[in-house]
Parts: structure tokens; C-alpha cells; sequence
């Protein structure tokens, strides 16, 4: 007899005892507790931020974990503009967001179905040179640019804000979709070819609305990118708040000048998590499959 | 750059493997037909714009900062009392103070860097820039592993676990500085927690503080493309495994970690190079105080008192990170097979 | 759909604006006035560019000076309330060569290196302003290489605050002061200023150097002098008491707001501290302190001598790019004026910058903390004027605050802080 026992292939969706079958099923329970574990990493500290951005700013340092002295007046206080214009960040952010977004998805999608279905010298080359442009550090641009645009009055303006952000975004966007149009099967643009579209219309017509999903994941994954951006906008808004994006309000957030607003911060940052986390959950598996694209293939 | 979260991928593979062929000799590929012209023009008109964008506004900028690197800053001229206009050549000075410790000295000549003056905080940026690379890069692989072999054991609710997980990640890196800056406070929720007064304004706990911030933010999403290396694996390897008597232990060692691998390679040279390049987290958490500047925060913090020995300060970082990628390619390089040749034809 | 029209037509729009603006704003940094000279014709609206108004005083100075100038108008804009950004707004629009900042309120630490960089005009010859009434203090944090330089505007310096109730007279000394700390109860801690990693750690730091009769620099003003038995002794000041525990532990970190904060819970004995808490510590809801708590000057070494405190306060500069220089130094000269000086300190609890002030019945009765302020301010001594004090107070901030963690003796410390202001005074750090 042997002395396993052999549960009979399980699919593939199912967890699989692999103790015999006496004994505390540690296999299950194990599990449950590491799901367990890894909800409370996640959203503990997004937990707290909850309970803080609702609680009396009086009642700032009181450590209690549940929510306690509950008030509205931090979120009051996050759109009042006496000390900070954090409302018109939030403007600022979709303004540039947008136009990076728009401008790094245009000029990145050609480039990517070049590099996915097209055959030229220094392919390669160019694609090294993208991946290159996008492992430079931030601050490896920002000394020039800095002075550049003091020379041409682009500081704490939304051109001087979106035209360097460009240099991530478009990195990004070719790399997203050239793996996407890699993986496009090539018989659906030969089938319009022979139906007589030249390659434009085919791109038009056969690649673009298939391609449309991708493309909304790689606007998404842009655009948060830009929400995320904080080192060359913090140097670059120099001081407009008119310009500034969420990340440098928020840095800068104050409640008068010898208060530290503990909760005031946090009910202004719930006020950019939330559109961000409601967003991120719609489109999670787009997202997720974007994030990986072609890893796992193959 | 350095804001924008890195997208490890299948592409990526490819061109790390590319690269990696390039940087090892050029190999024109042979037999390769002639571009039809057609095809080439138009993939010129299709890639030269981004080429162009990207010629601008990075290596512009990138170039520029070399050349400025080699001429000096405003000197104060102590006839008259006033700032000169700067800009005259100044060769490797600029490099030198950075690198060699050599600071100007009263009356010409140079002195190593005392305490206190921003050159003398090189080389601890360096170390401590390398170091918390190192140590939450470790520490998100492993977690980021662990979570994920937990949730690849399938069960119900896994939906609601993806979601978690993402939410560290959608969070922009400056607004979780800012909560934790709050759970750090003196008299907080940590220092309540841990039954411990901590002053969290000193350098080790400082430096662990933004190791423990920068891991929570990032673990899960290793663990996310971890976890899509995992779902790669097909279960008859694991089900043969099993009849074969392989314990628990020897199917993750023989057969989970050498096909998770590529995945894990690529996830952990773009963490470990966005880690290098880190800057929000320290200069919002404390400010790059008490040892806890990075390389970036140090050029920032330069800009103003000298442009020109700021882009001498970001020439050398990038060159570093470049290196590091370098040693980081090399060394994992080989676990990132190219994908078999999925060109659409 | 035309994509790839689009797409043509969007790349190429961007890459005429910038074009365009590159061109066209090349204008904005040619323009700009000549320094200095210039034709007292330069009469006009001006913009007068200061911190945060936080006691709201600008429309009542905006309608005296607008009721009695119909065609100088003023226009008043304001900064953030962080002084960093403060500094780095200033310096970004005078190094854009910016016309439109006609006078700029600048704190007394930046007149130096303002007047180094050519930014702010000399205030001699037909822009000269008599300072006789003036605080000596002030003017001399205004002089930069023999010449004004800026308006003194309004003054600050460091007071000792003290429970009343538990120690009746103030210490004169410091030995008296560190004798009256068993008079704390439990809880309480001894004495606390400002020692965060920070300006204000310069503050500090500069106050117990001075008081013991070292110096930071020489009279020249970048010549370090700081490696002195008498500047260990006042730093000794500060790192016994950490040492000894007659500073609490935690005001490693504290700014102004944390060391208030202390005392108006009643955790501190003593206090050093900026005027403005008197106001705060008698109105606020949870100010245990309110009418038990008294002002004094800083304790010095020997009791026939005050402690020397540090010169803090703001003064008027005017932008040599400006166009309307005429109006702008009068606009200085009104913001000296009695009228304006008395509004500055009722309203906003401002110190005045005019001697003759400080003995006004009315001004002492809303402000009767006014007399020893003025000691205070008579003690007073500038932190180093130099243009390179960006990299003077880091290297005196890094050094101070680790002698203070403990983590070098305070001879290694003062050592390495005549290196770093020789270096920084030479242009590096």
C-alpha cells in the first residue's frame, strides 16, 4: 500500500490537499490566514488614513485605531484656499494628465506598430534607445530643463509641467503596445489587405478598434503615472500654485504656519486616492494584463 | 524616468535581451531580405516622431548637463563683493568635488569636505541609496514571492485580493509619504503600536522607516508579476512532480523558481533601478535628514547653489544607475530568455 | 478618422509652440532695468511681494499708501507661508530678471547674498534712507559690504518664557536657570528652544555661541572664528543639556510650533521662543499656562550682561530690475513710519524697527512684553552676513545637531565647523 494518498488531478482553480487525509487541514487553513495577512498590508494603513481624514483635527494625536470624533470639516478644510489651493490641483492634475497622456499615446502608438510589424534597420537600436531614454533618472534631465525653461519663462506653467512628463509617458506607451500588436494576430490585417485597404485603412479600420482595449489600458497606465509624478513637478511648478499637480499640494499642505494638520493632510489625500483606487478597481484586470503584457506568454 | 512605475514585460525581455546582444558585439543579422522601400520609409515616418520627442526631451537635456558639468558656478568675486557671471571651464573640478572630496579652501587651492558642507554627503547618499536598493528589493522579492505563492493556491475571494493589492500601488507615492509621515509622528499610531517612544528623527530608524514604507507600497506589486510568472507554470509539471515524490520544498525549488525566473529577473532590474532613482518617498518623509538622502535628493538640493556642479553631481548618477543595470543585466541576463520570435509573420 | 492626421497635426503644433515660445519669451528675460543709476522719472504702480498675511494687514497699509498715492498704486502679492519657498520664488523671478517684483520683503538672513548677487539696489545717493531712528541691529543685518542694502521693516528676537507660578523672579544666568529646574514638577522638562535640524537650530545654537562671547565669523563676515574655548563653552550650553537632562530628550525634534506646544501643555519650564506665542499661549482652548506664565530676557553667562539673542525681523529690498524705483523706495520709507510701524505691531504683533517705539505708552499697554523685547533686540546679534549663508547655516546646522545627538564631542564639532564655513564661504558645499 502506498502510504500517500494520491487526490485524483484537481482543476487547475482549486487548492489540492496535499496531507493525507488525518490532520489538521493546515493546507486551507494556512491559506485563508496568508489572504488574511496580505488584506491587512494592504489596507491598513488605507484604513488609517480613512479614520484620520474624518477625525476632529483637536483630537489629532489620539492613537485610537477606530473611528473616533468624527467630523467633515477636514474635507471642508482640504477646498478652502486661505492657505492652500488644493482644489485647483486637483484641475491642474486632470489638465496635465490629459495632455501628456494624449500627446505620449499619439506619437507612441505609430511608433509601436512600426516596431511590431515592420521590419527596418535599426530596429533594435531604436528600441534600446527608448528603453534607454526611460532608465534616466529624473534628475538627469531636470538641471537643464530647469534652466532651459528659466531662460523661456516655462517655469510654473502646464507646458513646463507636461513636456518633460512626456519623456516617461512615451517610453511607456511604445512599450505597452508594441507588445500588445506583437501578440495581434497578423491574418486579420492580411484579410483587409486582400479585401484591397492599403496599410493605412487596415491600420484605421482593423487595428485601431481591436486595439482599443489596449489602448485604454495604456491611457490609464499613463495617466496614473503622471498622478504618481512628483520629483521634476515640484521643482518645475516653482511656486504657482496655479500649476501644481496633487502630489506637490499635497506635499506642501498646511494649516497656518505653526500647525502640522495631521488629519487636514490626510482627508486631502483620501480626496486623490479615492477617484484613483474607484478607477484602478474598475479596470483591474485590464490593468493587470497591461502591467504584464507578453510575460507571461510564451 | 524616475516617476513613472516601470512595466517589466515581454517587450522588455526582448529588448533587455537585444541589449544585451548589442552591448556583447554587434551581430548584423545575415540573410536578413532587403527592406522593401515602402516598408522602410514608412516605418521611418511612423518612429521618427517619437524619436525626435524623445531626442529632445531627454537627450537634449542630457547632453547639455554634461556640457555644463564642465564649467564652473558663480564665484564670488571678494574684491568687490559681488557674484561673478560663472560659465568659465573648469574640467573634472566640478566631478572631483563630488568624487574626491575636494572642496575649494580660502585663498585658492582645495581641502577634503568638511562636515557640513553638501559634497562631504556624497558618498553616505551613495551608500545609503545602494543600500535601501538592496535591502527592499530583497525584501519585496521575497514577501512579493511569498504572497504570491499564496495567492496562486486557488480559492474563493481572489478577486477581492488582486483588488487589495493594487491599492498600494494606485496610491501615488507622495500621498503615502505623507500618511506614513503621520503614522511616524511623534506620539502616533507606530509609536502607540510598538509600546515604544521611537524617535523616528534619528538615522537608523529613519532609514528603516523609509525601507518599511518604500516595502509596503512596492511588495504588492511584485507580487502581482510574480504571480503572473506563477499562472505561466503549467500544473502537470507539479502533478508529475508529485507522483514522483517531490515534496513541497523540491517542486518550488526545481520547478516553480527556475520557470518563475524570466518574470522574476525583469521584475527585479526595473524595482531595483526605480529604487536607485528614488526620490519623493525621503524628501517627503524626512526630508532627506539624518542619512536618509538619496542621490537625487542631493542634486535637487544642489540646483540652487550651483547648477553646474548639480549636472557634474546627475551626470554621475545616471552613469551609476547605468552601471548598476549593467551589472544587474549581466548577472540575470541569462535567466531572461528571449521570447520565441512572435513578429506577426 | 484621420489618426495619423491628428496625430501629424498635434506633434506639429507642439513643436511650433515651443518653438514659438521660445522665441517669443526670449523677450521677457532681456528686459529689465539697469542696475543702479537710472532716472528718478521711475514713478508708477509698483507690486510689493511678501510672505503669507496672516493677521490680514494688507488692505488697510494697501488703502493708506493707494488714499494718499492715486497714481503709485500698490498691489501687494503674496507668498507661501514656508520660508524655503519664500527664498526660492525670490531667487527664481531675479534670476529671470522678472520687472514686475518691484520691492521684495526679504528676511535678514538673504540681504547678503541678494546684494552679492547683484539683484537688489544699493540704498545710497538718490535711493538713500536715513537710519538714525533705527534699531542698530537692524541696519547693521541690512549693511552688506559697507552699504544698506535693504528697509529694515520689522524686528525679532529670542525671549525667555517662564512659569510664574512656579519660579516667581527669572534666572539672569544660565547657572541659575539650571539650578531652578527642581523647581519643575513631574513631567515637566527643564528648558527647550528650537533644535530640529533647521534654521531655527541655527537660531539657537548662534544665541548660547554668542551669549558665551564666541563668535560664528569675524567682522568681515566669512572669515571663520568658531573653533574658540568661548564658543565651546556656549555650545557646551546645549549639549550638556541633553547630556544632563536639563533639555528633554525629545526636542531633538522640536521647531517653534512642537516647543509651544510643550509649554502650553505644561511640560516646559522655560521656553525660548519667538514673541508671537504670548498671544496663543493666553487664547488658546488648551493652554494650561494662560496668565501664569512671564517674559524675560535670555539668561547670559554672567548676570550683568543679558543674553545675546539672534536677530530675526524683515526688511524691504528693491529689485534693480524694477521700473518705478522712485516710488518703490518710498513705499520703504512709508513702511517706516510711525503710522505704519504702530498698525504693523497692534494688528499683526510685529516688533517695530524704530527705536523711539519701544517706550510708546499705547504700544506698551497692547504689548507689554515691548520693553524686554527691545533688551532682547539690543542684544541682539545678526547671524553671519554673507552671501554664501545657504551653505553657512547647513554646515552649522549639520554640525550643531550632531553634537547635540551626541554622535561627536563638541571640540570635533566646532572643528569641523570653521572647515565647513571656510569651505562654504569659498564658494563649495
Amino acid at each position: 500500500m502506498t502510504s500517500s494518498v494520491q487526490a485524483p488531478p484537481a482543476p487547475s482553480g482549486e487548492a489540492t490537499i496535499e496531507q493525507p487525509k488525518r490532520g489538521f487541514p493546515w493546507g486551507v487553513v494556512g491559506s485563508y490566514a496568508s489572504i488574511i495577512i496580505i488584506l491587512i498590508w494592504c489596507l491598513a494603513p488605507f484604513y488609517y488614513m480613512t479614520i484620520m481624514a474624518f477625525r476632529d483635527p483637536n483630537y489629532a494625536l489620539d492613537t485610537s485605531l477606530l473611528p473616533r470624533h468624527l467630523t467633515l470639516s477636514n474635507f471642508k478644510y482640504a477646498f478652502n484656499t486661505t492657505n492652500n489651493h488644493f482644489g485647483r490641483s486637483l484641475v491642474n492634475g486632470v489638465i496635465i494628465g490629459t495632455c501628456v497622456t494624449v500627446v505620449g499615446m499619439a506619437v507612441g502608438v505609430f511608433a509601436a506598430y512600426a516596431m511590431a510589424r515592420l521590419q527596418f534597420r535599426f530596429k533594435y537600436a531604436i528600441l534600446g534607445a527608448v528603453l534607454a531614454a526611460s532608465m534616466f533618472p529624473g534628475v538627469a534631465i531636470l538641471t537643464p530643463l530647469f534652466q532651459l525653461f528659466s531662460n523661456w519663462g516655462w517655469l510654473g506653467t502646464y507646458q513646463g509641467l507636461i513636456v518633460p512628463q512626456i519623456s516617461g509617458a512615451l517610453p511607456l506607451a511604445v512599450f505597452i503596445l508594441t507588445s500588445f500588436f506583437t501578440d495581434m494576430p497578423w491574418e486579420l490585417e492580411q484579410a483587409a489587405r486582400v479585401d484591397g485597404a492599403t496599410p493605412g485603412q487596415a491600420f484605421r479600420l482593423v487595428i485601431l478598434p481591436l486595439a482599443a482595449p489596449a489602448l485604454f489600458t495604456c491611457a490609464i497606465l499613463i495617466f496614473l503615472s503622471v498622478w504618481n509624478e512628483y520629483l521634476l513637478s515640484s521643482v518645475l511648478y516653482n511656486g504657482n500654485d496655479n500649476v501644481a499637480p496633487p502630489t506637490v499640494a499635497l506635499a506642501k499642505f498646511t494649516a497656518g504656519p505653526h500647525v502640522i494638520p495631521y488629519t487636514q493632510t490626510m482627508a486631502a489625500g483620501l480626496i486623490v486616492v479615492i477617484p484613483l483606487v474607484i478607477v484602478v478597481l474598475l479596470c483591474q484586470r485590464r490593468i493587470v494584463s497591461g502591467l504584464t503584457a507578453g510575460g507571461v506568454k510564451g | 524616468m524616475s516617476h513613472m512605475q516601470s512595466v517589466p514585460g515581454g517587450v522588455e525581455q526582448e529588448a533587455l535581451a537585444e541589449e544585451k546582444e548589442l552591448v556583447e558585439g554587434y551581430r548584423p543579422e545575415k540573410g536578413r531580405k532587403k527592406i522593401a522601400t515602402g516598408e522602410g520609409r514608412l516605418a521611418f515616418f511612423l518612429v521618427t516622431p517619437t524619436v525626435l520627442l524623445l531626442a529632445l526631451i531627454v537627450g537634449y537635456p542630457v547632453v547639455k548637463a554634461i556640457i555644463s558639468s564642465f564649467q564652473k558656478d558663480r564665484g564670488l568675486d571678494t574684491a568687490t563683493g559681488f557674484f561673478n557671471q560663472g560659465g568659465g571651464f573648469a574640467g573634472f573640478a566640478n566631478y572631483k568635488t563630488w568624487l574626491l572630496q575636494q572642496c575649494p579652501a580660502p585663498g585658492g587651492g582645495t581641502v577634503k569636505c568638511p562636515p557640513g558642507t553638501l559634497a562631504s554627503e556624497f558618498w553616505a547618499s551613495v551608500g545609503f541609496t545602494l543600500g535601501v536598493t538592496i535591502v527592499a528589493v530583497a525584501l519585496e522579492t521575497v514577501i512579493g514571492m511569498i504572497m504570491a505563492l499564496m495567492m496562486h493556491k486557488a480559492f474563493k475571494g481572489r478577486g477581492i485580493v488582486r483588488a487589495a493589492i493594487l491599492i498600494p500601488w494606485a496610491i501615488p507615492t507622495a500621498v503615502s509619504a505623507k500618511l506614513w509621515q503621520v503614522i511616524y509622528a511623534p506620539g502616533g499610531v507606530a509609536d502607540s503600536i510598538l509600546h515604544h517612544n521611537i524617535i523616528w528623527s534619528e538615522k537608523w530608524p529613519a532609514r528603516i522607516a523609509i525601507v518599511i514604507t518604500d516595502t509596503w507600497k512596492t511588495t504588492p506589486f511584485m507580487a502581482l508579476l510574480i504571480l503572473a510568472g506563477l499562472q505561466g507554470i503549467p500544473d502537470e509539471l507539479y502533478e508529475s512532480a508529485k507522483v514522483d515524490g517531490a515534496s513541497a520544498w523540491q517542486r518550488f525549488w526545481r520547478i516553480t523558481l527556475p520557470l518563475v525566473k524570466p518574470a522574476l529577473a525583469v521584475a527585479l532590474i526595473f524595482r531595483s533601478l526605480d529604487t536607485l532613482r528614488m526620490y519623493d518617498l525621503p524628501a517627503i518623509l524626512t526630508g532627506g535628514a539624518n542619512g536618509t538622502s538619496t542621490l537625487s535628493i542631493l542634486v535637487v538640493k544642489q540646483i540652487q547653489s550651483g547648477p553646474n556642479s548639480a549636472s557634474a553631481l546627475s551626470t554621475i548618477t545616471f552613469i551609476f544607475i547605468f552601471a548598476c543595470a549593467f551589472v544587474l543585466v549581466k548577472a540575470l541576463g541569462a535567466s531572461i530568455m528571449p521570447r520565441p520570435a512572435a513578429k506577426g509573420r | 478618422m484621420r489618426y495619423r492626421n491628428i496625430a501629424a497635426v498635434a506633434v506639429s503644433t507642439a513643436v511650433v509652440a515651443s518653438l514659438a515660445a521660445a522665441c517669443s519669451s526670449g523677450g521677457s528675460s532681456s528686459s529689465g532695468g539697469s542696475g543702479g543709476g537710472g532716472s528718478s522719472g521711475g514713478r508708477g504702480p509698483i507690486t510689493v511681494v511678501q510672505g503669507k498675511d496672516n493677521s490680514n494687514t494688507i488692505p488697510t497699509l494697501t488703502q493708506m499708501w493707494n488714499s494718499t498715492h492715486p497714481n503709485e498704486k500698490v498691489t501687494f502679492k503674496q507668498q507661501s507661508d514656508s520660508a524655503d519657498d519664500q527664498l526660492s520664488d525670490l531667487q527664481q523671478h531675479f534670476q529671470a530678471k522678472d520687472p514686475n517684483y518691484d520691492v521684495v520683503s526679504v528676511d535678514v538672513i538673504w540681504t547678503a547674498q541678494f546684494a552679492a548677487q547683484g539683484w537688489i539696489e544699493p540704498l545710497k545717493g538718490q535711493y538713500a534712507l536715513p537710519t538714525d531712528a533705527l534699531l542698530p541691529a537692524t541696519v547693521k543685518a541690512a549693511t552688506y559690504a559697507g552699504t544698506l542694502f535693504a528697509a529694515p521693516s520689522s524686528s525679532d528676537g529670542g525671549l525667555l518664557y517662564y512659569r510664574k507660578d512656579l519660579v516667581p523672579t527669572a534666572p539672569k544666568t544660565w547657572d541659575e536657570m539650571i539650578a531652578d529646574c527642581k523647581k519643575a514638577t513631574a513631567g515637566m522638562g527643564c528648558y527647550a528652544g528650537q533644535y530640529a535640524n533647521y534654521e531655527g537650530l541655527t537660531v539657537n545654537a548662534a544665541e548660547a555661541i554668542n551669549t558665551a562671547g564666541g563668535v560664528f565669523v569675524k567682522e568681515d563676515g566669512k572669515t571663520p572664528n568658531v573653533d574658540t574655548p568661548e564658543a565651546k563653552k556656549g555650545l557646551d550650553f546645549l549639549v550638556n543639556g541633553f547630556k544632563q537632562g536639563y533639555i528633554p530628550k525629545d526636542a531633538i525634534g522640536f521647531k517653534e510650533t512642537e516647543s509651544l506646544n510643550a509649554f502650553q501643555t505644561g511640560k516646559l519650564l522655560f521656553m525660548r521662543q519667538w514673541p508671537y506665542g504670548v498671544s496663543i499661549l493666553n487664547t488658546a482652548s488648551n493652554s494650561v499656562v494662560k496668565g501664569k506664565f512671564g517674559i524675560a530676557p535670555l539668561p547670559g553667562l554672567t548676570a550683568d550682561k543679558p543674553g545675546a539673542s539672534s536677530l530675526g525681523g524683515h526688511s524691504w529690498a528693491m529689485s534693480v530690475y524694477g521700473k518705478h524705483k522712485a516710488t518703490a523706495i518710498d513705499f520703504m520709507k512709508f513702511s517706516e513710519s510711525d503710522p505704519v510701524q504702530k498698525y504693523l505691531l497692534t494688528q499683526a504683533s510685529l516688533a517695530p524697527v524704530t527705536t523711539a517705539l519701544y517706550s510708546d505708552p499705547t504700544l506698551v499697554a497692547k504689548a507689554p512684553y515691548l520693553p524686554t523685547l527691545l533688551q532682547s533686540i539690543q542684544n541682539a546679534v545678526p547671524r553671519p552676513v554673507t552671501p554664501f549663508y545657504p551653505a553657512v547655516t547647513k554646515a552649522i546646522e549639520t554640525n550643531v545637531y550632531a553634537a547635540l545627538q551626541g554622535q561627536k564631542s563638541s571640540e570635533q564639532a566646532l572643528k569641523d565647523l570653521q572647515a565647513a564655513i571656510n569651505s562654504a564661504a569659498s564658494g563649495g558645499g
